[in-house]
């Protein structure tokens, strides 16, 4: 779990690394991205494995085009920049809920079988659910992709030097426009990678990423805003604490452990954990 | 202070007198129920959004938790009613100590953050009172409060036949929030939390005491919206954690500063008057499928004027009354 909290909350440190904007739409993303996995089962019985790289491609488009539309325009905004993000992208959130809600109504649905669904598999006497592992497995090849993407190609650069100077990277012949409008492409697809793994375990239903957004926006600050590492640790560590929380507290309040812990991160060391901010 | 500035504060203090009075009039005319309630609404809104803007707008520190003071104001309201037969009165001016109290005490760490870390750090807090609440059996857990109803009369602050004294103390609040807002402006504090907003190490250096000036802005900031949470209690007579604590309120109560202009005067107010009656109306008219309509189009609008308008609303006036003057 704290891997796919990880791979979740690395889609969102992308977008923030790159341009200093918290996506407040991301847990609609998810949401999203669940959906897709849901009607391509429904419909087209395709298992969400299956499923999860064109979700992710899906999302990618949906992610750049977001860019294009809106945020493009709030990161322009000269006065109160950042209560435009803020908004914008929250409002861009309360449609997409209500979209939702009006296409696939407020009904809980869930993906009632799959290849690996309510498989487990048994580790040196511990049994694990064989979604959450694959989870874990996807999550982890995803962030090496990552990393290797952004360390080893041209754009992965390109990213990178944006994110440094988008100034001087202009002057080089850089179009920052499609830089950002990539990473939040890519920032999508993780996101859509994970709500496609997610759908294997979890009910979908319209305000399903309101649950996870938080957490997400936790995660990342949790390992430092700036730092694609950090919220990968981040999701680790949110993913332990919470499993531990939810031994000592009632269920309804395991979420308390990981806001504790963050407060607990932050008032010690304000710029998270690896960040550089 | 020159003249000319000194002659714009009153006329400042004349025009928002004229709009209390004519607001006053106003249920005269408006007999109607049902509007009567999005009238009372919009002024608690405008009231909480003012509040709300007197940290996050003019002290630059961004909340987006302040449902936990609303929360605070709520609870110690009904419980003090329900548990202890104490007036609503004394639950909201104590909702308002503790949360003013309770501002400073988490002031003290968070007030260090900076940008998102702060911003975070707020919904976090709000968001760990909102599991509490929900379980904490004593104060109702997750099911909430049902305030009993006893006779009308403004000691017990309940009014089943009518809205108006409701009105009344809605529009009361707005104009207290208004004026502390319109004091503190020109105040020592006010100068200091615009010279804080927009570079707090400069500031630092010339001599504002930046944490102490933080912590001020959040204890009245926390009051005020406390003072509203005890005044939603009675008037709705029902509360649960998620509908006064959950993180949906704290954006509602931003919302109207936003939209109107945030660390502006009249910014709450202008937002408050557009966005209230047109949530309640589309919720109503369109809202009533169920089907999310409404957010469609609350949502679409919340981008559009934060896309179209980053000062906010309120600088379309002054455009205008800077270039006629010019």
């Amino acid at each position: 779990m704290g891997l796919l909290y990880g791979l979740i909350a690395v889609g969102l440190a992308l977008i923030f690394g790159l341009m200093d904007v918290v996506n407040f739409a991301h847990g609609e993303f998810l949401m999203i991205a669940m959906y897709a996995t849901f009607f391509l089962f429904a419909y087209f019985a395709l298992d969400p494995l299956l499923s999860a790289p064109l979700v992710a491609a899906a999302l990618f488009v949906f992610g750049a085009v977001a860019y294009l539309l809106i945020v493009r325009f709030a990161v322009r905004a000269k006065a109160n920049a950042g209560m435009v993000q803020i908004f914008s992208t929250f409002g861009l959130a309360i449609v997409m809920r209500g979209l939702a809600q009006f296409f696939f109504t407020p009904d809980y649905r869930s993906v009632t079988h799959s290849w690996l669904g309510g498989k487990t598999v048994s580790v040196a006497g511990i049994f694990l659910p064989e979604p959450q592992l694959m989870g874990a497995a996807v999550s982890i090849l995803a962030f090496g992709a990552l990393y290797f993407f952004i360390n080893r190609t041209d754009f992965g650069r390109a990213l990178e030097a944006t994110r440094e100077d988008a100034g001087a990277v202009a002057l080089v012949g850089i179009d920052k426009n499609r830089v950002f409008a990539l990473g939040w492409g890519l920032g999508a697809a993780l996101v859509g990678l994970a709500g496609a793994i997610m759908a294997i375990f979890f009910y979908v239903y319209p305000d399903v990423g309101a649950s996870f957004a938080l957490i997400a926006y936790v995660t990342v600050a949790l390992g430092g805003f700036g730092s694609v590492f950090g919220a990968f640790a981040g999701g680790i560590i949110v993913g332990l604490v919470e499993a531990t929380t939810a031994l000592i507290l009632p269920p309804s309040l395991k979420s308390v452990g990981i806001y504790a812990v963050y407060l607990l991160v932050v008032f010690i060391r304000p710029r998270g954990l690896f960040g550089s901010i | 202070m020159d003249r000319a500035f000194a002659d714009r504060r009153r006329r400042e203090l004349i025009i928002a007198a004229c709009l209390a009075a004519l607001a006053a009039l106003a249920p005269l005319v408006v007999k109607d129920v049902y509007v009567q309630n999005i009238m009372v609404l919009t002024l608690m809104y405008a009231a909480l959004s003012q509040s709300w803007n007197i940290l996050s707008g003019y002290c630059g520190q961004i909340s987006l938790g302040h449902a936990l003071y609303f929360g605070l104001g709520a609870y110690s309201t009904a419980l003090l009613f329900t548990k202890f037969g104490m007036l609503p009165w004394f639950g909201m001016l104590g909702g308002g100590i503790i949360s003013a109290l309770i501002a400073m005490a988490l002031g003290y760490p968070c007030f260090r953050l900076r940008g998102h870390y702060f911003v975070i750090a707020t919904i976090v807090i709000a968001e760990t009172a909102l599991l509490l609440f929900q379980n904490w059996d004593w104060a109702g857990a997750a099911l909430g409060i049902d305030i009993p109803v006893r006779r009308d009369s403004w000691l017990t602050f309940q009014f089943t036949r009518s809205k108006l004294p409701y009105f009344y103390f809605a529009l009361a609040l707005a104009a207290v929030a208004w004026f502390v807002t319109w004091w503190l402006e020109d105040s020592k504090w006010g100068f200091w939390w615009r010279a804080v907003k927009d570079n707090p190490d400069a500031a630092e250096s010339l001599g504002v005491v930046v944490f102490n000036s933080k912590m001020g802005a959040a204890a009245v900031s926390a009051f005020l919206v406390a003072v509203g949470g005890g005044f939603y209690a009675q008037f709705v007579s029902y509360i649960d954690p998620e509908s006064v604590m959950g993180f949906q309120f704290s954006l509602l109560m931003a919302l109207p500063a936003v939209v109107g202009g945030i660390g502006t005067l009249w910014g709450p107010i202008l937002g408050a008057v557009i966005l209230i009656p047109l949530t309640e109306l589309t919720r109503s008219f369109i809202g009533g499928s169920g089907r999310g309509v409404d957010l469609i189009v609350y949502g679409s609008l919340i981008v559009l004027i934060s896309l179209a308008r980053p000062q906010g609303l309120v600088g379309l006036f002054a455009r205008r009354r800077t270039g006629a003057g010019a």
